[in-house]
């Protein structure tokens, strides 16, 4: 008997797994039916926006949960990494630098200086057994205070105009049958400008190049296969002759970087530099990485399943926006939304390794 | 026939206690040794000197005719002599044939410059060892968790013919399986000593070491008191030794 069968022709299984994108499509046509202006070219580009960022601290954290971890520090990495960003930025920038190189130079800097969280996190798990825990909550804390000290408890301001025209701006802007432009809104009158239609938010483009290369990583390469056997069955990794240390700290590391992205890409959209910039998102990664299919307990979890499980998220928080609804009322739902993926994940165990 | 594993000598100590006692052992190509005693006898000791894990105070190991030193459990993996344990050793969430080559993963290129895995090459190679062991599977796709004990046993066998074990070291092999699991086990044991490879079966199960050992060692408080060949002796004999003689003649 082939399971593989059994998987296709059972509904029960069937739902089991893919209930999450049945819910995310069931929840988008409620908001569409019964919002107003929700079914819209301009909001699916704010959705993309408000995903971003959760979209890149959740891809991380789907690296160490795999492995049986958990990375409690990507909001305050978060937060720090756009401090660090918003203040060598400045510093080159008021140096006479001209903004093009000042941007990129920085933003290579941030992302070096972004792996050492990473860095010391996998350090303290894999070298030292300090429960992930323990370790990325030390560094939580750690982050967050540096990120005050470094900004002296102001946010950051006064970043160059071409860092708010890239993290606002728009990878094509299109006028049928007159204009299609890219990267920069083309110059036209006022009335043909509300006309205008912009499509996929530059932020997010960069980061969902970042998020399929990792995405790749995880399921085609040996790294991936690691990452899953470590989380499954660590002494077996061991004693297959993988480098679990090594391996591990890389994987802390992935995520720290991916922090930093998200860092960054705070830095641009809203033209500041906030120690508190990622607080409110490190919950949402975490529970968007579970959503997706994860588990705490390690073995299994996927970068796709990840994605939507931010877009059930944003898909919520942007719904009750738009129907004027106090966002709490999101937490109660997402809330609902985690447990029963956990239940799901408990009922319907999957038969197949996904890893092909 | 020269033996494909001469131990002599080997003495190995933890503190104060003597697990091990200047032990001798020989085990020849496509033969199954069983290793009994009772608990605290120094087998599992003895296995762990052999398969790399404990470095031995005294005492030499030869393998092949040539005297090998392993200072890790990877040198013994090189060599050829695999250790199953009772926990296997296998991650439940990937499936078999990913088992059987985690850690040394086949990659093929992916546009020129990219290595990815190759499910493709894991999986008919995983087959073609199945087959020669005459194992059956459901399917080499499915996880490791859905499978019986007695099918993760052949797994983890599988796994240490393919990187082409010359010596299996199995330790309680059958110790958790249900008794028609226990006889597929014993039937792959029975398999791979056709085939030619050696076995060193640790089991507390008498019926499963006279159904399958061809010599059965006996040892007590670290030392080898009895060597028998499993033809010519009885279940009695070798409790009787493995106690101690003098306290079933009282």
């Amino acid at each position: 008997m082939d399971e593989r069968l059994i998987e296709k022709n059972n509904p029960l299984i069937f739902l089991g797994r893919y209930w999450t994108f049945i819910f995310l499509i069931s929840e988008f046509i409620i908001f569409s039916i019964i919002g107003t202006g929700y079914f819209s070219i301009r909001n699916f580009q704010n959705m993309l926006v408000a995903s971003t960022i959760i979209l890149l601290l959740a891809t991380g954290e789907t690296f160490v949960i795999i492995t049986g971890g958990i990375d409690l520090s990507v909001g305050f990495v978060m937060g720090f990494m756009c401090v660090v960003f918003s203040k060598i930025l400045m510093a080159f920038f008021k140096a006479g630098m001209a903004q093009e190189w000042a941007l990129l130079i920085s933003v290579i800097f941030t992302l070096f200086i972004g792996l050492l969280p990473g860095l010391l996190n996998g350090y303290l798990v894999a070298r030292w057994k300090v429960p992930p825990f323990i370790a990325t909550f030390g560094m939580y804390g750690i982050a967050y205070g540096l990120a005050e000290i470094v900004s002296n408890n102001v946010p950051i301001a006064g970043l160059p105009q071409l860092a708010g025209q890239i993290g606002n701006g728009y990878f094509m802007y299109w006028l049928p049958g007159k204009v299609l432009a890219w990267f920069a809104r083309p110059h036209l009158p006022r009335a043909q400008l509300r006309h205008l239609i912009y499509l996929i938010p530059n932020i997010f483009l960069i980061s969902i190049v970042f998020v399929i290369v990792f995405a790749f990583i995880l399921s085609k390469t040996k790294f991936g296969q690691h990452t899953y056997a470590i989380g499954g069955n660590i002494d077996a990794a061991i004693r297959a002759g993988i480098n679990v240390k090594k391996h591990l700290m890389k994987v802390y590391m992935i995520s720290s970087f991916f922090a930093t992205l998200g860092g960054i890409t705070y830095s641009l959209r809203f033209v500041t530099g906030r120690a508190d910039a990622g607080s409110a998102n490190m919950l949402d990664s975490i529970v968007a990485v579970v959503i997706g299919g994860a588990s705490l307990y390690g073995g299994k979890g996927t970068i796709w399943g990840t994605f939507i499980g931010t877009l059930i998220i944003t898909v919520l928080e942007t719904g009750m926006v738009n129907l004027g609804l106090p966002t709490y009322n999101k937490y109660i739902v997402v809330g609902i939304v985690l447990i029963f993926a956990v239940l799901m994940d408990q009922f319907f165990p999957e038969i197949v390794h996904k890893g092909e | 026939m020269e033996p494909l594993l001469s131990v002599r000598g080997i003495v190995k100590r933890f503190g104060g206690l003597i697990a091990v006692n200047d032990v001798d052992l020989d085990v020849y190509p496509g033969e199954v040794v069983a290793l009994l005693g009772d608990n605290g006898a120094g087998k599992s000791t003895l296995i762990k000197v052999i398969s790399g894990v404990h470095k031995p105070e005294a005492g030499k190991i030869y393998f092949e005719g040539k005297e090998v030193k392993m200072e890790t459990p990877m040198d013994a993996l090189k060599i050829g002599i695999e250790t199953i344990y009772q926990d296997l050793a296998l991650a439940e969430n990937l499936n078999v044939y990913s088992n059987i080559f985690l850690g040394r993963e086949k990659t093929k290129d992916y546009l020129g410059f990219i290595k990815v895995l190759d499910h493709d090459f894991m999986l008919r190679e995983s087959e073609k060892v199945l087959k020669k062991l005459d194992i059956k599977i459901p399917s080499l796709k499915n996880k490791i968790k859905t499978l019986s004990g007695g099918q993760r046993q052949a797994v983890a066998i599988s796994k240490s013919i393919y990187w082409n074990a010359k010596l299996l070291i199995m330790d309680e092999p059958t110790a958790a399986l249900g008794v028609a699991e226990q006889k597929k086990v014993l039937n792959l044991i029975r398999t791979l000593k056709d085939q030619g490879v050696a076995v060193i079966l640790i089991s507390h199960q008498m019926y499963d070491v006279f159904q399958v050992a061809d010599r059965i060692v006996v040892m007590r408080r670290g030392e080898k008191v009895g060597e028998l060949d499993a033809k010519k002796t009885n279940p009695d004999e070798v409790v009787s030794l493995m106690v101690g003689a003098e306290l079933v003649a009282s």
